[in-house]
């Protein structure tokens, strides 16, 4: 064939694919302080979230849900990193994952492995997918802001 | 016989590349491509004919009236209709669909009062219905689907009964590919008393349509299905029920006189087409309809089978892939709807896009299908007339493509 296969190395990079493999975090807390859901009306994912907020920490954090590979590799990347990191931190980085996600910044160290979200950003249809736990987190943290 | 070779030639929009890629263009359930003959039927009204229609003295006002109806003359001979007064044009089968639900619906639906749909409509015949439902206190009934995703007949001739006053079915589903007995559920709605409806979205673009034989009351379809314009929809209505019929919405055009407190209304088919219509689009929409029918819709109709019947063979050996609906491509549509398990559809259909190859992912519309089947999305082949063995090839790469990217896994997430 004369037309060389087409690549999808920079979307589906490895650490997504593992991600959607072999989700983290994935279930329901015991105690969650905060449970939070989002759907995204149009493909008809679904990501739920529970926080254990205390001492200005996200002590525990897990999810479920389902969808493509992009929105759920997300929430299991984002609660691998926000394990155990203070509020601050915590929408430090959700900040950084947006910026990447919403208006091609250039992402950091700081976001670990979600960096391999990169990718995404130029897909504008799919950036939703990857966004879709990040809005629910930000709901998680303003309820946690608002109950303390 | 059908010569896609041939009839690309006549669409443009196919000779581009996509991502590198020939485009190859399996999303004709959601909308068709438009021919030249459409194009230019549109830019030669604008250039040559433009003017408000009916009511108009001068000579471009004539022409714009008389391109204008002759194309509800040529629907009818599309439907096999007898009479093309029996014609609304609207919006969309949408609109049409709400007409009647509105039009005839509110004056003769009453608390109590069954209304008769199935679990594999679009939400453009759900909906109206559950508004109907709500303003009146009808109760609405869904007839279900067979484990080889066809409907229940059995269930359907149940549920209709002396309470029924109106049945709704969609002739062609737009995610199984299924073609419903639309003409026997007519036959149990009439024994009945009841009104039939049928949502020809699908069918009237690929299948032949004798409107008489159906023995509907009502049929709605869309243009841009059908290689015609975005923003025409068809509303067929048998004969006389469109006089009985309040009007659906109010405006000129479709009065006869108009007094300070009260109008009457002008004849069917206007009563029914309040404010300046899609003149040029439904212009434009008589050139789709030459197009279809100087091909003859027998012949569309084997060519989008044989095409099936070539898909459900390709995709039926690739790892992991399950078709729905029925078995026999006679039995349905050129509409393939299909789960990987190792990918959701919108990974799916993200890597087609990479390979040129347009296919759909999501609910298409049809939330209780969906429910039904137990997925919340699913991928969508759909063929026309322009699509070849080719372009099935070309979309069985790029699934065994989605395979290699998504295989290599030792486990997978629950999805």
């Amino acid at each position: 064939m004369a037309v060389a296969e087409p690549q999808f190395d920079d979307l589906y990079r490895e650490i997504i694919l593992d991600h959607y493999r072999r989700p983290r975090n994935r279930g329901e807390l015991a105690a969650p302080s905060q449970r939070v859901e989002g759907v995204n009306p149009v493909c008809g994912d679904e990501i739920h979230l529970d926080l254990e907020i205390g001492d200005n920490t996200i002590r525990d954090v897990s999810y479920w849900g389902h969808g493509c590979s992009i929105s759920q590799s997300s929430a299991s990347m984002l609660t691998e990193r926000l394990k155990g990191c203070s509020i601050e931190e915590a929408e430090r980085v959700m900040g950084k994952v947006r910026a990447m996600l919403i208006d091609g910044a250039t992402p950091d160290d700081e976001i670990g492995d979600l960096q391999a979200l990169e990718g995404v950003a130029r897909l504008p249809v799919r950036v939703k997918c990857a966004l879709l736990c990040w809005n629910v987190l930000k709901e998680g943290l303003q309820q946690a802001t608002t109950a303390a | 016989m059908i010569n896609p070779r041939e009839i690309r030639k006549d669409f443009p929009i196919l000779e581009q590349q996509v991502n590198g890629r020939p485009l190859v263009y399996l999303d004709n359930a959601a909308t068709t491509q438009k021919p030249r003959q459409v194009i230019e039927a549109l830019v030669r009204y604008y250039e040559t004919s433009n003017a408000n229609i009916h009511r108009g003295i001068h000579t471009l006002a004539v022409r714009a009236t008389e391109q204008y109806e002759a194309v509800r003359g040529k629907t009818a001979v599309f439907l096999k209709a007898s009479h093309a007064e029996d014609i609304v044009f609207t919006r969309n089968t949408t609109e049409a669909l709400n007409l009647v639900a509105r039009a005839w619906g509110d004056a003769n639906v009453h608390e109590g009062d069954e209304i008769v749909l199935t679990l594999m409509e679009h939400h453009s015949n759900i909906v109206p219905w559950q508004q109907l439902a709500r303003r009146t206190g009808a109760v609405l009934r869904y007839a279900g689907i067979t484990p080889e995703g066809k409907l229940d007949l059995d269930e359907v001739r149940g549920m209709i009964g002396p309470r029924t006053k109106v049945v709704s079915v969609v002739h062609m589903s737009n995610v199984l590919g299924t073609i419903n007995p639309v003409a026997e559920i007519g036959e149990m709605a009439r024994k009945a008393g009841a009104l039939m409806v049928v949502d020809g979205a699908q069918s009237a673009p690929h299948l032949p349509v004798d409107i008489e034989a159906l023995g509907c009351d009502f049929f709605a379809f869309s243009a841009h299905k059908m290689l015609g314009p975005t923003g025409v929809g068809v509303l067929w209505a048998r004969r006389g029920l469109l006089e009985t019929m309040e009007p659906f919405l109010g405006g000129g055009d479709m009065i006869a006189l108009v007094r300070q407190d009260e109008s009457t209304w002008a004849d069917v088919p206007h009563k029914f087409e309040a404010g300046t219509p899609n003149i040029a689009d439904v212009i434009a929409f008589g050139a789709a309809l030459d197009y279809l029918g100087n091909l003859g819709m027998g012949a569309v109709r084997a060519h989008e089978m044989a095409l099936t019947a070539y898909a459900m063979e390709q995709l039926s050996s690739i790892e992991g892939l399950k078709m729905h609906g029925p078995e026999r491509a006679d039995e349905r549509g050129g509409v393939v709807s299909f789960a990987m398990n190792l990918a959701h559809p919108h990974d799916i259909a993200t890597i087609a896009d990479g390979h040129g190859v347009a296919i759909r992912a999501g609910h298409h519309c049809a939330q209780l299908l969906m429910r039904h089947l137990g997925v919340a999305a699913t991928s969508r082949a759909s063929f026309s007339i322009y699509n070849d063995k080719d372009d099935i090839e070309a979309l069985a790469e790029a699934l065994e493509h989605v395979n290699r990217v998504f295989g290599d896994g030792s486990s997978r997430a629950a999805i």
